[in-house]
């Protein structure tokens, strides 16, 4: 049972980790993107776009479609998707120094109105009964685990038994945090969100690193939604159903202090948090949603307490949310 | 001297913001290697602006700039260290929450890879090459204000800098860290560097430096060599006119006690004693000066008067002359204060962060003392606007409009805009703590001049300073505040700077026998 139960929560941690990395990745350059809920889900609908030409291009026959373009084709689509409209968040925030929260609520909304679009369109091009795109060839590639896991026991079934964008997850993760602690782009870049004026005295170009990470948080954004559709929802696209997964994301990185290695915890406690309910008998509807609420009140917590233990290095980037303008005197 | 090379060279530098404003117009100066050459002029200028073309923040309109003899252009702040020209900013450009070290190795090229090891040994090693106190694993965030300037100083170091570049480096130190910093200037000067010092200091201008280039309202006034000028030769060609560097005093009268502090003690946050036992009395019609060491306590003392301080023990009274009573001011807010009909006026220390708001306009920031006045629900913005262009035209600050948001005004003006709040409220203790930080002799005189009209109209004037020389040109009575204690109170016309130096330090060093285990 807590195997079962370990091995079910870390899927549900996986789109939040994607989704907190991209976010942790941005503000370091002092954007507080709100839109990464909107950026997430046009990056699940882009990868759904492109696996559902691909399988038709190929007639829906899993034996004439190649496997590596099967899964890379989602691949490229989502990102590219979820990076354009990470660019449509910076030129608006950086280069034209639009209020942040506003821009990226309108990004969230924007991305949210795009993908219940296309999904809809897609849903109507299939004719089908139900609501939803059923892309099981590809979602079957996606979902593919090594093929010794199940041989071992407990220890594989935890470790062993995800898809690989669960392991990328980790990977970009561990890399993120190296990169930002370690690196001179990492320094340089949290220079950029801590104090944009100094940064730019030492020679740092803002305007770069600014639209560089937007672009690149806002493409690890993208795949969180892609491993949800693909992996988790088995290939089923419905509208509406990432539910709210985008803000949880945004409230995992006050959780994890803007660290990218403790987003890695907190995503898959925020998993085990969401998954909580299913493994508790006898609940209610009611009390299901309100365990629902826990990742929520741990946040809340988590910020009381680094409020209360005022250290420095806890706090969010110094220019987080302010635009930087060079000649402003 | 035989004819140093020269390291950089303006000619004709322009630079206009905006069609109306020329902050610079057909400048020229050239600063030689081993030589320390000073940049004087009045706020507002244009030195600073100046200097930023030469370090690549701003770029100049027209004019030339030439480096060791050849022309070059310097269109950010890349060029500008490939020219290896550093900058030390006013406002320091560092990231609180890195170390030194990393301060230090922020945005360079460097080709081996980055390595914070070998970059705080770097740091190490420039310290005790030129003898500076650092310590290169210490974040700025828990910095003094010298040790950051120290910070900035080996950055430019770090990065090979040989024409150094500093606006005004010591508007924020004591007088001892300035010693120690000329001390480390005239070191690099004699490392052969160029040294361009910002400053509107005059007699730092005369102990530092080797010539002055002197700027007036954003024009070129001219060039001295330092061993042969004078105060009054510079101030006539900053100012344009002769001035009268002399502070006009008047006899006290009527003195009357005003404020009484008795015993009074108080800790921070961290529960450090900062007050320990201060009483005193301010009297109605004299000018008492405070003077310290910074951080020894003076802030801690005006916050517990004017009820922003909790107190741990002791009692603040006035003496209300509209109803002859004795009034407790111990455990008041400022609210309660100003309800008992007490006219205190306060000018902090830390003018933009606790005297005005930055971002709001003259207007708005006048209405911030009389908003509970008026009877209807909606703000009387008229006469705070008849007060805003009287201070405006009264005190001359130079400002496009009474609607101009406040943190667009230079230092000089944004003390005047609050100066002339605070006394338009018309107090009966008006409290000042380092009232000309930053401003110009133009501007000092103007301040020092609103002091003395209010000492004159019977208010108890209470001045913090750090120049001596003012405080004993300026005060009636000097009261010597050192690590909380009031350490003496001395008549301002009879003493000397030695003995209220004496004062000051009597207590560092007895400090520093204490601590003789470290």
């Amino acid at each position: 049972m807590i195997t079962s139960f370990i091995s079910t929560s870390i899927p549900l941690g996986v789109p939040l980790l994607y989704g907190s990395v991209g976010e942790i990745l941005t503000e370091k350059s002092g954007h507080l993107n709100l839109g990464i809920p909107g950026i997430m889900y046009v990056g699940a609908i882009s990868g759904v776009i492109g696996a559902f030409l691909y399988e038709n291009a190929c007639g829906n026959d899993l034996a004439r479609m190649n496997p590596w373009l099967t899964v890379l084709i989602p691949l490229l689509s989502c990102i590219v998707g979820s990076v354009l409209m990470g660019l449509v968040y910076s030129f608006l925030t950086v280069t034209l120094r639009a209020n942040q929260n506003v821009t990226g609520l309108a990004i969230t909304t924007f991305g949210i109105g795009l993908g219940n679009f296309f999904g809809g369109s897609l849903i109507k091009l299939v004719d089908s009964d139900m609501p939803s795109i059923i892309l099981t060839k590809t979602s079957s590639l996606f979902r593919k685990s090594l093929p010794f896991a199940d041989d071992l026991g407990w220890f594989g079934e935890i470790f062993l038994s995800h898809d690989f964008l669960t392991y990328l997850a980790i990977a970009i993760a561990v890399v993120a945090s190296f990169v930002l602690t370690r690196t001179r782009v990492g320094l340089n870049l949290r220079a950029v969100g801590e104090n944009p004026a100094t940064a730019d005295a030492a020679g740092i170009n803002v305007t770069a690193y600014k639209y560089i990470a937007t672009g690149i948080g806002s493409a690890v954004a993208g795949l969180g939604g892609l491993q949800y559709v693909m992996a988790y929802a088995n290939g089923v696209w419905s509208n509406n159903a990432f539910g709210d997964r985008g803000w949880m994301a945004i409230a995992l990185v006050i959780f994890a202090l803007w660290k990218p290695n403790m987003a890695l915890i907190g995503s898959f406690l925020f998993g085990a948090l969401c998954n909580v309910n299913n493994y508790i008998q006898g609940l209610g509807t009611a009390t299901q949603e309100l365990f629902k609420m826990l990742p929520y009140v741990v946040t809340i917590l988590v910020l009381v307490v680094i409020s209360m233990r005022k250290k420095r290095e806890h706090q969010p980037p110094a220019h987080l949310g302010l635009p930087y303008f060079r000649e402003e005197r | 001297m035989n004819a140093p090379a020269p390291a950089i060279e303006l000619r004709n530098i322009t630079k206009r913001f905006g069609a109306k404003v020329v902050a610079n117009k057909d400048v020229c100066l050239t600063a030689n290697r081993g030589e320390i050459l000073s940049i004087l002029g009045e706020n507002g200028s244009g030195k600073t602006t100046l200097m930023n073309m030469i370090a690549g923040i701003y770029f100049p309109d027209e004019g030339q700039i030439f480096i060791d003899g050849e022309e070059v252009v310097i269109a950010s702040p890349k060029d500008a260290f490939d020219y290896k020209i550093g900058m030390i900013h006013q406002h320091f450009k560092l990231v609180d929450v890195f170390s030194a070290a990393e301060n230090v190795v922020l945005g360079l090229n460097e080709k081996e890879p980055y390595n914070l090891k070998t970059a705080t040994e770097r740091v190490r090693e420039i310290s005790e090459q030129y003898g500076f106190e650092l310590d290169p694993t210490k974040k700025i965030y828990e910095m003094s204000v010298s040790e950051k300037q120290t910070v900035e100083i080996v950055k430019v170091l770090y990065r090979g800098a040989d024409i150094l570049i500093l606006d005004e480096p010591t508007a924020v130190l004591t007088p001892q860290e300035t010693q120690k910093l000329f001390a480390v200037l005239r070191r690099m000067r004699d490392a052969g560097k160029a040294i361009i010092i910002i400053t509107h200091k005059l007699h730092e201008v005369l102990s530092l430096s080797d010539r002055v280039t002197v700027l007036r309202k954003g024009e070129y006034a001219g060039t001295v060599i330092t061993a042969e000028t004078n105060e009054t030769q510079l101030t006539e060609m900053m100012v344009g006119e002769k001035v009268n560097l002399n502070i006009h005093r008047s006899e006290p009268k009527d003195l009357t006690p005003r404020l009484e502090v008795h015993h009074i003690n108080c800790s921070n946050r961290e529960g450090v004693k900062m007050l320990d036992d201060v009483s005193f009395v301010a009297n109605a019609g004299e000018i008492l000066g405070i003077a310290g060491i910074a951080g020894s306590g003076q802030r801690e003392l005006l916050e517990a008067i004017a009820g922003l301080q909790r107190l741990d023990s002791g009692a603040v009274l006035y003496n209300n002359p509209q109803t002859g009573k004795m009034d407790n001011l111990t455990t008041k807010t400022p609210l309660q204060i100003r309800e008992l009909g007490v006219r205190l006026s306060f000018v902090p220390e830390d003018r933009l962060g606790m005297g005005l708001v930055a971002n709001m306009d003259i207007v708005d920031n006048m209405m911030l003392r009389s908003y509970r006045r008026g009877h209807s629900m909606f703000l009387e913005r008229k006469k705070p606007k008849e007060l805003a262009e009287h201070i405006i035209e009264e005190l001359q600050v130079v400002t496009p409009g009474a609607s101009t948001p406040v943190r667009r005004l230079s230092g000089g003006n944004v003390q005047k805009v609050l100066l002339g709040r605070e006394i338009a409220a018309s107090p009966t203790v008006l409290m000042a703590a380092y009232p000309v930080r930053g401003l110009d002799i133009g501007a000092s005189h103007t301040v020092y001049r609103l002091l003395n009209e209010q000492k004159e109209k019977g208010v108890a004037v209470i001045f913090v300073g750090e120049d001596l020389d003012v405080l004993l040109e300026l005060c009636d009575r000097i009261m010597v505040i050192g690590s909380g204690h009031i350490t003496g109170t001395v008549d301002a016309r009879s003493a000397t700077k030695e003995e209220i130096g004496l004062l000051m330090t009597k207590t560092a060093a007895a400090e520093d026998g204490g601590e003789s285990h470290g």
